[in-house]
């Protein structure tokens, strides 16, 4: 028997996993990925708590929650993939710190 | 299930504003299709403001008194009706900024303003969201079309290097307070505000819950951290520190007329999120006054938030000559000061915050327009294009020392009404603590004089740089700058009626 709260504790690793990797990777497309991570941890727990609630009957709130952000996220990957591929061509790089024409 | 699908079809009737937006994106879309030739220009502004009059006529006749939407996905009330009025006010401006904006070309003026409406539509759901889940689905609807709008210059390497960067802060912040969400929804089995309050306010007593999680203090932690998280993808709205970073790169890359949208409109969703998150979900009203119901010290942790928010800034808009960039900062300050009428957590504290947003439209939108004006005319969006615009452009001038006043808050303009209930608010509450905050809101104020005065001094004791030739205005931005500049005299010596305004949103969102 697995722990409720084993998946919380997966749950905050890959968030944290995920926050890690857009702080220190420089890839345009490894930060998105870092994204999707921290949302599917957000995932992970919103299921964890609807199976097993602390207090009450489960519900299935977590889950049609999760249904939406699955949904959300593949808008966002789009969205980000778009901006990804037209700086791409008017730069021929997607590394974070090579883009400078903003002044910091 | 029959009597939920029932409530949800009698929902319609007041979701009419909403509707008629998202009737408005597809019919934008299509007529981008079908109008061509010279009068497509003229064509789809008039189209667009057809929409936003129609949008404004539903908005009229729907009915504020407080209610649930959609079995408490949405919340009916005057807060929600009083930021619906400013989004569509600031649609407005913008598309008197877009009319004669070489920034946006001819061909993608449809699309843009498809967009635009897309935006204006999650900003209202984002002020009418009475559920978690709502709050983040709109707030992603805001995002995902800004992102799309902040790039729109797709040939322009500033764009797309704006847009980005905005992908990615954006997409942190949201992540983050998706998590924070699913941490509510953990601790209370909720994610229905409403119903959130009493729970958050009985949340310290409950022994069970503590257990589980172990021990009480885990608890109340798992909470300030749930709350934190979900401040952050309000406060990326907001652009308050530590969520600004996006703030400057995005307003210079973007097109200057969505910048100007920018700087107000999501900015205004976020702080309509963040009063019914607080407001519902963690104060109640008790003795004419406002209690804070949670053990969570919220009112502080805004308050340190906006102490350092306006006071960075600030200084680093000292440093600035593009004027994009520094109007970012200042951008940013003001969002502190904003913040500063949440940390205050009184009625009057919530009423500040409503009519320094409205004033704050006027002043802000209109500093933009100028840009606007000059980025056209000269190409110039550095400090030194400015040099002397007295002589060439003498009204423009005077509109934008009177917009910059304004943003200082000196009277007898509208930005001094907004600072000062800012601050009585803060005085109001009396503690040692406020008075501290009031005073750090104050230096900040005298330290901003500098920097728009420098600007102030470029156009009146400077000589005008290069060739120095008049400068046209066109006469649609010439009755912009006469509307704002009238709309911040005029609020700042008769401001009753947008108090009265205020007055009644904020006790909408205490009458339950």
């Amino acid at each position: 028997m697995i722990l409720p709260s084993a998946y919380l504790v997966v749950g905050a690793l890959l968030f944290g996993l995920g926050l890690c990797g857009v702080l220190v990777r420089r890839n345009a497309l490894t930060a998105f990925m870092s994204v999707e991570l921290m949302l599917n941890a957000a995932n992970l727990t919103f299921l964890a708590f609807a199976r097993h609630p602390l207090r009450g009957a489960p519900s299935l709130d977590g889950s049609a929650i999760a249904f939406f952000v699955i949904a959300v996220a593949a808008a966002e990957a789009s969205v980000g993939l778009a901006v990804v591929i037209a700086v791409f061509r008017s730069r021929g790089t997607v590394e974070i710190d090579a883009l400078r024409s903003l002044r910091h | 299930m029959e009597a939920a699908i029932a409530r949800n079809l009698g929902s319609l009737g007041a979701f009419l504003p909403e509707i008629v937006l998202s009737a408005g994106v597809l019919a934008l879309f299509l007529l981008d299709l079908v109008f061509r030739g010279e009068g497509r220009r003229g064509r789809l502004t008039w189209a667009f403001g057809i929409v936003l009059a129609l949008a404004a006529a539903a908005l009229a006749v729907t009915p504020s008194s407080p209610r649930g939407l959609f079995n408490g996905m949405v919340v009916q009330d005057g807060l929600g009706t009083f930021f619906k009025w400013l989004f569509l006010a600031t649609a407005a401006y913008t598309a008197g900024i877009v009319v004669h904006s070489k920034e946006i070309s001819r061909a993608r003026l449809g699309e843009f303003y498809a967009l635009l409406l897309a935006v204006l539509l999650g900003m209202d759901l984002m002020a009418v969201s009475g559920d978690l889940l709502m709050v983040y689905l709109s707030l992603e609807l805001v995002s995902l079309v800004s992102y799309a709008l902040a790039g729109f210059r797709k040939d322009d390497v500033r764009s797309a290097e704006a847009s980005l960067k905005y992908v990615i802060y954006g997409g942190v912040a949201s992540g983050i307070m998706l998590f924070g969400i699913s941490y509510m929804y953990g601790l209370f089995g909720t994610t229905d505000l409403a119903l959130l309050g009493p729970k958050i306010k009985a949340f310290s007593g409950e022994v069970f819950v503590a257990q589980t999680l172990g021990g009480a203090t885990a608890a109340q932690l798992a909470l300030v951290v749930a709350v934190m998280f979900v401040l952050a993808g309000v406060g990326y709205k907001m652009a308050s520190v530590p969520w600004h970073m996006w703030c400057p790169d995005v307003y210079e890359g973007a097109p200057t007329p969505f910048t100007a949208f920018l700087s107000v409109g999501p900015k205004a969703a976020g702080f309509a999120v963040a009063l019914r998150f607080f407001g519902v979900g963690f104060t109640e009203a008790a003795g004419g006054g406002l209690v804070n119901t949670a053990t969570v010290p919220w009112p502080a942790i805004v308050g340190i938030l906006a102490a350092i928010t306006m006071t960075l800034g600030n200084i680093t808009a000292l440093g600035q000559t593009n004027l994009k960039r520094l109007l970012a900062y200042s951008s940013i300050a003001h969002a502190g000061y904003l913040l500063m009428g949440l940390a205050a957590a009184s009625i009057l504290g919530f009423q500040s915050v409503l009519v320094y947003l409205a004033v704050y439209l006027f002043m802000n939108l209109g500093a933009f327009l100028v840009v606007a004006i000059m980025a056209a005319r000269t190409g110039g969006e550095d400090i030194s294009a400015y040099r002397g615009l007295v002589r060439r452009a003498p009204f423009t001038a005077i509109a934008f020392t009177v917009f910059l006043f304004s943003l200082t808050g000196l009277p007898p303009l509208a930005g001094f009404t907004g600072k000062y209930l800012l601050f009585a608010a803060l005085l109001q509450q009396g503690g040692s603590w406020y008075v501290a905050l009031a005073i750090v809101g104050a230096i900040n104020s005298a330290i901003s004089l500098y920097y728009y005065l420098r600007i102030v001094k470029a156009m009146v004791l400077e000589p005008p740089a290069g060739a120095g030739g008049p400068i046209e205005v066109p006469r649609t931005y010439g009755a912009l700058l006469a509307g704002s500049m009238a709309a911040l005299l005029f609020f700042g010596l008769f401001w009753s009626p947008l108090y009265g305004a205020s007055l009644r949103a904020t006790q909408a969102l205490f009458r339950g």
